[in-house]
Order: C-alpha cells, then sequence, then structure tokens
C-alpha cells in the first residue's frame, strides 16, 4: 500500500506518465525536430567492402551536385588530428579512413549540403576507389597464428588478440572439475544483434563562431559524459569544456545504443566548427543496423561439475568474445567483460572461474550493453542453459535442481565465488510463485500425455540474477569519473519544484517517477513537480542512464536532496510553530508538533516561508543538491517459466505462456515496472526467436534491415503474465533495485530450455539462438519425427 | 533512404496515363499503392524517371460480382479486398490471401493490381489467382484485353504486361457448389515475405472425386508457380487424406527456391509440401468434403 494519497502521488503508485500525452498528441521534441536557421544537412559515405585500401577519393561530381557545399575525407580530418578518436576501453577507432576500411558500410567521407536530398544526392556521385584486403570475420579464424592482422595501424601487433581477462579460483576450479561425480560441458554462443531502437541516432552540431560556443542536440543517453569526452578529444582545436553545450532532447528508446560516441557526430561537430553553420545527421534505418554497435557476439564454453545428488560444486566459463575492428565497448565497468563475472548467477557455487578473450574481425565496432549491466545476459544464458543441461545429465527436474542451488535467504548479504556481495534476495520464493501460477506439476503432466501422442511440448525456466545500478567508484568509471549520479531540487514559494538530474530518460518515464520520489520524501504532489534532465547546460553532473542505474543512483541522489531539504523545512518549520525541532513530527508533506496534531505546517506553508519569513540568520530558499556514489551495486532477480508448442511440420515455436516473477525491491510506479517487464521480455524473445545479424565469408552484412532483421511485432508477442515479489535493498535509501533489464536477461534463456525441453526426450541438449522455424526443423527430420 | 529525382504525373484518365506511359516507354513507372516501388526508389535499388500515378483515376477501386465473375478493380486496397462482405463470404480463399500480406498498415495504401503488376515471386495474391484460374484486364493504346492469370508472370518482376498497358481488372470465377480454396502461408514474422506459401483450390463433384483443382506456390522459384502436375494428380480422386499428402509431394518437386536467410533449398521445398498440405485439408474442408 502507498503511504502517501491519490494526491500527492508518491511510491506505490501507478501514475500515469507525465510525458505520455505529448508522446501520444505528436508533440515529442527529437533530434531530427530541431530545426535551426541555416541549417545543413550531412550525409555519409559508407564502404561497400568489409576490409580494403581505400586508393582514392574523388569528390569532384560531389561538389558539382546543386546544394552540396563541402565533402569531408579522413584527410580533411587528419589535419586538425581528428581521424582517429579513443574509445572508453582505451583502444582506438576511425572517425573517418585515411588508409582503410574495416567493415562493411564503415563511414568513408561525408557531404554536407543545403538540404537531405542534396546530401543524398551528392553521397551517390563520391567515387571511392578500393583494393580489397583479405577479410577476417570468424574469430575462431582471426585468432589462429598466421591469420592477416587487422590493426595494422598499432605499430608491432603481430595478432588480433585484444585482451585476455580472467577471474575466480583456476586451480580450485580445476581441482574441484576433477573430483566431480559429474560434471556436463556445452558450447552456447550468444549472436551479433542490434538494439533497433525506433529512433535512430542523429544529432544537431551548432557551433556560434563569434562565441566559440558549441551547441549539440544529440541523440545520447550520457549528456555530461560526452560533454566532457569532447573537451578532453577536442580540447586541442579549441573546444573548452564550458563552451560546450550537449542537449538531449526526447529519445526514441537508447538500450545501450546511444551510450556511444559515433563517428557521424564527430564527424558532424567538425564540420560545424569548420563552416559556422548548424549541421544536421540523422542516420537512415539501415545505417543504424549496419553501423551502430552492436551486442553480445560472445562465443561460451561453459562448465559445470556436481554431485550426483544435483548439488552443484563448481562452474567453469571460457569465452571468445568478437569486439569488431575496435574494442569501443560501452563499458564503464573497470573489467574488459563487463559484469560478466555475475555468470555463477541465484547459485551458491563455491568454486568458478572465468575466462574472457577479446579478439578484433572485420565487422563494426562494439559492443554494447543492450539492456543489460554489460555482459549480464551473456552470463545469465550461459548459468541457465548450462544448469538444465545438468538437470537433463542428472534426470532431475531443472526447477528441483534449481531449488537445491539456489542461494538462501538467509545467506544474504551473499559473497559470490567471483566476487560481488549480492545484497538480498529470496530466490526459492520468486520460483515457488511462478510455478505455483503456471501450474507447473499440471504442465508437466500435460507434456507426458502430449509425448505419448507424438506432440512436442516443452517448459523452461529461468531464475536469473541480475546486477545493476553502477555504480561504486571502486569498480566502475568513465574516463576516472566516478559513477556517481545527482539530483538538484528547487522548492518554490509557491510550494511547487523543480527537479533535476544527471541522467536522461530515454522512454523510462523519469518525468514521472523521479517526481514520485519526490513526492514521497516531500509530500509535494508529484503533479507539481517538473523533472528536468539532458541539458548539461543546466541539469547537474552525472553519468547518464543505462544499466538499470537510474533509480538505484540518481533516484537515490534525488531522495537524499529531498531529505536535506526536509532538515531545512524543519527549522523553518520550528521557528513557524514556534517550537523546539525535536518536537516536530513528519508525516508526508507536513510537521506537526508532538502531542498536538492541530498545531502543524505544510511543506506548502513552509516554502513561502522560505522565501518571505525565514529564521534571521538562515538563507533564503529551500532546495538542495546530492551526489550519490552507491556502496553496492543493486541485485534484482526473478524467475521465467515459459510454455511453448512447436509445429512438426514447419518447425515454428509458438509461446503458449509466460509468466514473469520479478523482483526489483520497492516499486516506484507499478505500472511503469510492468511496462519495462513487458517491454523487456518482448526484447528478451526477440533474440530467442528472431533476431540476429550474420556476415558472409566476404564480411557482407546479412540481417542489415528491417527485412532481415526481424524485430517482433504484436502478433509474435505473447500475452505476458506478470507477477512479483518484493524483497528491498538493504544499502539503497529507499529499498528499490533496477528493473529496465531483468527481462530482457531473464527472458531468452527460458525460452531456449522450453524449446530443449520440448525436444530434450529425443537427445537433444542445446541449441543456440535464435531458434528459427529452419533450426528446429533441421532437429526434427535428423531425429525422424518430422511430419 | 531518399530516392534520386523524378518527374511525378497525375493524370485524370486512363487514356492519359497510357499515353504517359507511351511517352516515356523507357523511363517510366506506373504508381499505384506504392508499397512496393516506393522502397524499391528510396533503396535506390531501382530508378525512374517518371512517375505516373494513377490514385486519381476514377473507377479503379471496386468490388463486384457480374457474369459470373468476381471483378476487382486493379487500383483496389488490400484493406478493402480483406474488409469485403462479398469476398468474406464467398471467397475465403482471398481472405486468407489479403491478410498475411505485409501488416494492416501496407494493406491500407497497397493494391491487389499492384501485388500482381510487380511481378514479384515473393508476393502473396499471385499464387492465389494461379490457384483460382483468374484473368487480368491491361488497358493499353489500343485498347483493353485479357490475359489468363497463368499466362501473365513470365520472369523475376516480369509479366506479360506491355510497358504501356496498365493492369485495371482481376476477374476471379465465382465458386461453384463444392468448391473451396485456402492459402497458407508460413512467414518468419508479421509483414514477412513467404518462406513459403501455398494457395490450393478444389472443385470436388457430388460423387465426391475432385474435378478441378488449382494450387499456386509463393515465393519458390523465379516466379509464381502452378503446380500443374499436383493439380491433374487429383483430378478424379477422392480428397482423402493419402492422395492430398501425394498431391502436396508432388506439388513440392515443381519448386525451384533459392537459398536465403528464410531458409535453405530443401527447408523450403519441404515447407511447401507440408503447406500444401495443409491449404489442400483447408480447402476439402470448406468445399464440404470433410
Amino acid at each position: 500500500m502507498p503511504k502517501t494519497s491519490a494526491e500527492v502521488q508518491g511510491m506505490g503508485h501507478s501514475m500515469k506518465r507525465k510525458e505520455d500525452p505529448r508522446f501520444l498528441r505528436g508533440k515529442g521534441n527529437y533530434v531530427d525536430d530541431v530545426q535551426l536557421p541555416g541549417m545543413l544537412h550531412m550525409d555519409i559515405v559508407r564502404s561497400p567492402f568489409a576490409h580494403a585500401k581505400i586508393k582514392s577519393i574523388k569528390t569532384e561530381a560531389a561538389l558539382k551536385v546543386p546544394g552540396v557545399l563541402a565533402v569531408i575525407t579522413g584527410e580533411t580530418l587528419a589535419k586538425y588530428n581528428l581521424h582517429w578518436m579513443p574509445t572508453l576501453m582505451s583502444d582506438t577507432q576511425m572517425v573517418l579512413p585515411v588508409e582503410k576500411v574495416m567493415y562493411q558500410s564503415q563511414e568513408v567521407a561525408a557531404v554536407i549540403a543545403t538540404d537531405r536530398y542534396a546530401a543524398a544526392d551528392g553521397v551517390e556521385a563520391v567515387e571511392v576507389e578500393y583494393d580489397p584486403l583479405p577479410v577476417v570475420i570468424d574469430p575462431w579464424e582471426a585468432i589462429k597464428p598466421g591469420a592477416p592482422v587487422l590493426r595494422t595501424d598499432k605499430k608491432g601487433k603481430e595478432d588480433n588478440k585484444i585482451f585476455h581477462w580472467e577471474v575466480g579460483d583456476r586451480s580450485g576450479t580445476d581441482k574441484a572439475f576433477k573430483d566431480a561425480e559429474v560434471t556436463v560441458k556445452q558450447d552456447i554462443y550468444l549472436p551479433r544483434i542490434h538494439v533497433a531502437s525506433i529512433e535512430t541516432c542523429g544529432c544537431v552540431a551548432d557551433f556560434d563562431k563569434v562565441n566559440g560556443k558549441l551547441t549539440v542536440y544529440m541523440t545520447t543517453q550520457a549528456p555530461h559524459a560526452i560533454r566532457t569526452v569532447f573537451a578532453l578529444v577536442a580540447g586541442h582545436v579549441g573546444l573548452s569544456e564550458e563552451k560546450i553545450r550537449i542537449i538531449a532532447p526526447d529519445i526514441g528508446g537508447g538500450f545501450g545504443g546511444k551510450v556511444p560516441v559515433y563517428p557521424g557526430y564527430v564527424i558532424a561537430v567538425a564540420a560545424s566548427v569548420v563552416i559556422g553553420k548548424p549541421v544536421k545527421w540523422v542516420e537512415d534505418r539501415m545505417e543504424n543496423l549496419q553501423a551502430d554497435s552492436f551486442a553480445r557476439d560472445y562465443h561460451m564454453t561453459a562448465e559445470l561439475a556436481a554431485k550426483k545428488d544435483g548439488t552443484i560444486t563448481a562452474l567453469r566459463i571460457k569465452t571468445l568474445a568478437d569486439h569488431g575492428y575496435a574494442d569501443a565497448a560501452a563499458n564503464p565497468s573497470k573489467f574488459p567483460a563487463g559484469l560478466f563475472s555475475v555468470c555463477t548467477g541465484s547459485y551458491d557455487v563455491k568454486k568458478a572461474f572465468a575466462e574472457v578473450d577479446g579478439v578484433y574481425t572485420n565487422k563494426p565496432p562494439g559492443g554494447i550493453a543492450y539492456r543489460c549491466s554489460f555482459r549480464v545476459t551473456e552470463a545469465a544464458h550461459a548459468i541457465e542453459r548450462i544448469t538444465d543441461v545438468l538437470a537433463q545429465e542428472l534426470k532431475m527436474d531443472p526447477a528441483d535442481l534449481r531449488m537445491k542451488n539456489f542461494i538462501k535467504k538467509e545467506q544474504f548479504p551473499y559473497k559470490a565465488a567471483l566476487g560481488w556481495e549480492y545484497d538480498s534476495g529470496d530466490y526459492h520464493a520468486a520460483l515457488k510463485k511462478a510455478m505455483d501460477k503456471i501450474g507447473y506439476a499440471e504442465l508437466r503432466k500435460e507434456q507426458a500425455e502430449k509425448r505419448a501422442r507424438g506432440e512436442l511440448m516443452g517448459i523452461g525456466i529461468c531464475s536469473f540474477t541480475e546486477i545493476v545500478g553502477a555504480g561504486p567508484s571502486k569498480h566502475f568509471d568513465i574516463l576516472g569519473i566516478k559513477m556517481f549520479d545527482s539530483a538538484e531540487i528547487r522548492v518554490h514559494p509557491t510550494g511547487k519544484a523543480i527537479a533535476r538530474f544527471g541522467t536522461k530518460s530515454q522512454g523510462q518515464g523519469h518525468e514521472t517517477t523521479y517526481a514520485q520520489i519526490v513526492a514521497e520524501e516531500l509530500g509535494i504532489p508529484a503533479a507539481h513537480v517538473q523533472v528536468e534532465e539532458g541539458d548539461t547546460d543546466t541539469a547537474p553532473y552525472g553519468l547518464g542512464t543505462y544499466a538499470s542505474r537510474s533509480t538505484p543512483v540518481a533516484g537515490a541522489a534525488g531522495a537524499l536532496a529531498a531529505r536535506k531539504i526536509r532538515e531545512k523545512a524543519k527549522k523553518i518549520a520550528a521557528h513557524l510553530l514556534e517550537a523546539s525541532e525535536e518536537d516536530l513530527v513528519w508525516e508526508t508533506g507536513k510537521f506537526s508538533v508532538k502531542g498536538a496534531p492541530g498545531r502543524s505546517k505544510t511543506i506548502q506553508e513552509i516554502a513561502f516561508a522560505a522565501y518571505t519569513n525565514h529564521p534571521q540568520g538562515m538563507e533564503a530558499g529551500l532546495e538542495a543538491i546530492s551526489y550519490y556514489d552507491p556502496p553496492n551495486l543493486t541485485f534484482p532477480f526473478g524467475s521465467y517459466i515459459c510454455v511453448v508448442d512447436i509445429d512438426r511440420g514447419t518447425g515454428m515455436v509458438k509461446i503458449r505462456r509466460f509468466v514473469a516473477v520479478d523482483d526489483c525491491g520497492n516499486i516506484i510506479n507499478p505500472m511503469i515496472v510492468d511496462g519495462q517487464i513487458h517491454g523487456g521480455l518482448t526484447m528478451g524473445m526477440a533474440p530467442a526467436l528472431l533476431e540476429e545479424i550474420t556476415y558472409d565469408e566476404s564480411g557482407n552484412i546479412q540481417g542489415g534491415s528491417f527485412m532481415d532483421y526481424l524485430v517482433p511485432t504484436s502478433m509474435e508477442t505473447p500475452s505476458w503474465e506478470l507477477d512479483k515479489t518484493t524483497t528491498p535493498s538493504p544499502h539503497h535509501p529507499f529499498g528499490a533495485k533496477g528493473v529496465g533489464e531483468s527481462a530482457t536477461v531473464g527472458a531468452p534463456p527460458a525460452i531456449a530450455n522450453a524449446v530443449v525441453d520440448a525436444l530434450s526426450h529425443l537427445g537433444v541438449k542445446h541449441i543456440d539462438i535464435p531458434i528459427t522455424p529452419e533450426k528446429v526443423w533441421k532437429i526434427l527430420k535428423e531425429k525422424g519425427v518430422a511430419e | 533512404m531518399i530516392p534520386s529525382s523524378f518527374d511525378y504525373h497525375a493524370p485524370a484518365t486512363l487514356a492519359e496515363a497510357v499515353a504517359l506511359l507511351g511517352k516515356y516507354p523507357e523511363d517510366a513507372k506506373v504508381l499505384s499503392g506504392g508499397q512496393s516501388l516506393l522502397p524499391l526508389l528510396k533503396l535506390r535499388l531501382g530508378q525512374a524517371g517518371h512517375l505516373i500515378d494513377i490514385g486519381k483515376i476514377p473507377g479503379l477501386e471496386y468490388i463486384k460480382e457480374e457474369g459470373g465473375m468476381l471483378r476487382i478493380g486493379g487500383r483496389t486496397r488490400e484493406s478493402a479486398l480483406e474488409r469485403s462482405e462479398i469476398v468474406q463470404k464467398r471467397y475465403p480463399i482471398l481472405v486468407d490471401t489479403a491478410k498475411v500480406i505485409a501488416d494492416p498498415i501496407v494493406r491500407n495504401l497497397a493494391t491487389v493490381g499492384g501485388n500482381l503488376a510487380h511481378g514479384d515471386p515473393g508476393n502473396d495474391h499471385p499464387a492465389t489467382m494461379l490457384a483460382l484460374g483468374a484473368q487480368v484486364v491491361a488497358m493499353g493504346k489500343s485498347g483493353e484485353r485479357v490475359i489468363p492469370i497463368d499466362k501473365f508472370f513470365l520472369g523475376l518482376f516480369r509479366t506479360a504486361l506491355q510497358p504501356d498497358e496498365i493492369l485495371t481488372e482481376i476477374r476471379i470465377p465465382a465458386p461453384v457448389e463444392g468448391s473451396g480454396g485456402a492459402y497458407v502461408k508460413l512467414e518468419r514474422k508479421v509483414g514477412d515475405y513467404a518462406t513459403a506459401a501455398s494457395a490450393a483450390y478444389v472443385v470436388i463433384g457430388t460423387q465426391g472425386f475432385v474435378e478441378r483443382a488449382g494450387i499456386g506456390l509463393t515465393n519458390l522459384g523465379p516466379t509464381p508457380i502452378k503446380a500443374t502436375a499436383a493439380e491433374k494428380y487429383l483430378i478424379g480422386k477422392k480428397p482423402e487424406t493419402a492422395a492430398l499428402a501425394e498431391a502436396a509431394r508432388i506439388a513440392a518437386q515443381a519448386t525451384e527456391p533459392s537459398a536465403d536467410r528464410r531458409g535453405a533449398v530443401e527447408y523450403k521445398r519441404e515447407m511447401a509440401r507440408v503447406l500444401t498440405g495443409r491449404a489442400l485439408k483447408k480447402a476439402v474442408e470448406r468445399a464440404g468434403g470433410k
């Protein structure tokens, strides 16, 4: 039950989203809506080859196209030393190439024109002569001795390896495997996918030559960090941080894909600085799919050691990570494989060891944390799949095996074998709730009957543990900047407020949920709290929205800033009520004198007094700012159960039911949380059954348009059945955890496990996602059960 | 996603449209619903100096039964076909087909004539029209001519239409007693072209034997395929499980699929068999056979 009234709409109220009226009426303001006087347009020439020397770029014909003003090449940028840029992972990537291209659709040149059509015609007219080079697409080939070395720009580089990273007790784990009664091993590939948000990336760069000020309207999830990056990278050409303003207006989905700095942004900024006019660049859909950062692409080999009774004793995972031609991972952690070390999942695994090798190939650089706190989806898939492989080996029910190995409620805070301290959890309760809701025992009975009739039905479980809310400064930073986040609240004389945050919503509903946090803490109705983010000239410095960090970090800052305001309000109330502070009690929205409930002052009265009648010696105003560095991450969790039916004729998998029991601690807005889970489940189903980006041996992208990159529609999406348990985070100011990513992490293994379960009696142990009809049909045919 | 420049014409009559096509024989395209043409232009996979928009010409959107035929105006929207009462009541195979074409937004603009005239083997109407034995009416400078559908599809994106002809009407024989048809499509997701699809139409005589059979296949070769051998096989047979399965097997042999992201050749051929079996079964049920 919410503590606040329906008028105040604090935590626990399903308040309707404050941002929706403008979106529903088409009144949002996205980057492509920005129109500035004299604005020019940019379009990009892209490489048809995955690996080729650039012999020449001829621009004469393009410059003759009416409306085309300039063609920018790598040579142009090299004059300013802007043709390469650093990545967050201490690697480098090209802005525009001078010598060679490294992936198909790589930026080769940019055309600046007076309108978008002329720019496109100009792109068509730029003549580039290439000399194709040997292409390395398969990461397993890339690591072989003698493979063509891709990063010839790096002096002395003799192979395609990027990094080797390992965590855990190697020898202890090896010994546990040697001593084990049962072991299982499975190769698991998580394919390359793309966030495919509804709005592609773009910017309007506006350099004011007179004042030397650069304003960039930009599709970014982290405007403040971008400002600092621009200042550090382009300081040598005169961009200074106080003269850079990044504005992230409304954003149509980020999912991690709008964290990186793409070459297009940098070229547009350079063009505006050189020409002195605003320059707009907005990708089209195919550019977005083909050249922007990918996610996943992890080749994992997972192993479990166990006793015959099902007790898991050790986990070992070896991974080859395909990063494309540069390690441009949007990964704010100190670890090259992000938070992959959460791969022990929900289980009390005593010994564990994980290692990841990063490798270069002729593919776009990345990757990004697609709706997960970097490599958590990979980790969850590995542990949840290999757990089912073990259940099959032991002929145990996968639910029983999970129940047997779950970390117990009383073990929290729990120190996991690979180092993380899980804050809180009750895994048994979540799985039990999911099993009861779906009718697990009856489904197993039905499955047995169907099997006897030759029908194929499967039940899959995933009991995931998420790790979100980056993050504690001991584990996370961006260019050394700690991963705190911020809130600044100002209460106006009439008791209304404005609250500004260092994050940036891309659809999460911050204008609503942050207002509800302030409402909860101060009793000011959420409707009276205006939330602003995304303008670096006005909002306090923060690291942005990704990794499910807004509520755990900026939300916490909001609560703490509100509590500072409450402290001051208390002093003003004591003055107004002529009572001592110790005699005042706070209940939502007002201070009363103990034992005299009639004697009270509302927050609105106090706010007015803060400007009109504050105690002598006290500064006027009622505002506060807070920067919150979380002591730990938060660990949301859940248990999902999926039921599938398989068409024996076509191999088509149909999700009949999907129950999702989530636990994200205390909830701010239940409706928004449900929405996050609905969307997340759909985005989790997508790679499980539909989405994948592949390349042919020449490096041609397959699935580079919505014709072949199969984003699900409502027709493919089942009716999700949601439920929840509530286990508050003990270290968060109001007990919340993040929720934006749980479903994306938890859904794929549940679906994959269900399909494998449907075929397990035929000896099937594993299927890599996406589980396409053709893949299933091939298995059915091989096993002799196809229609 | 920006096309090269082109000239846009919006003639008010068919005669004007035909004259414009004659004027730019190498370089003009008819713009009907635009749902196939515009993406080609925007992706610069195709180019046209002149687009002749037939959208302003009156009298090209209708669905009516006349003279023992269902007559569909060439510019009739897919959504109109889907919602038409007479089609829903008497031509369920057309509803099957229309409702799996792309998605509702596309169907509000896409036209039945365009779906045929584009000559794309991945389009859905061609197979259904082949199964039904439809006719296509084309208007050119020398007047109107009627083309039987099995003479219409000549190759990939190639039809029997002359460069200065416009498809104005589709004619489908009205259903007779004991007839039934169905269209079954396998697609990876809504809006996708078929991995494989099959249209089946049967007429079952009073004695319970198949008198006429039509089978059309989508996206299983360079043109839409009429599975003639399978059709012949069914004539005179009782429409029972074994016969339908054998017809489906024969139909699959007529396919020449190419491998793509929808599947390998073997898979597509097998899907032709599976889906034809299902379409035939449904057609027989609708014919009242079982």
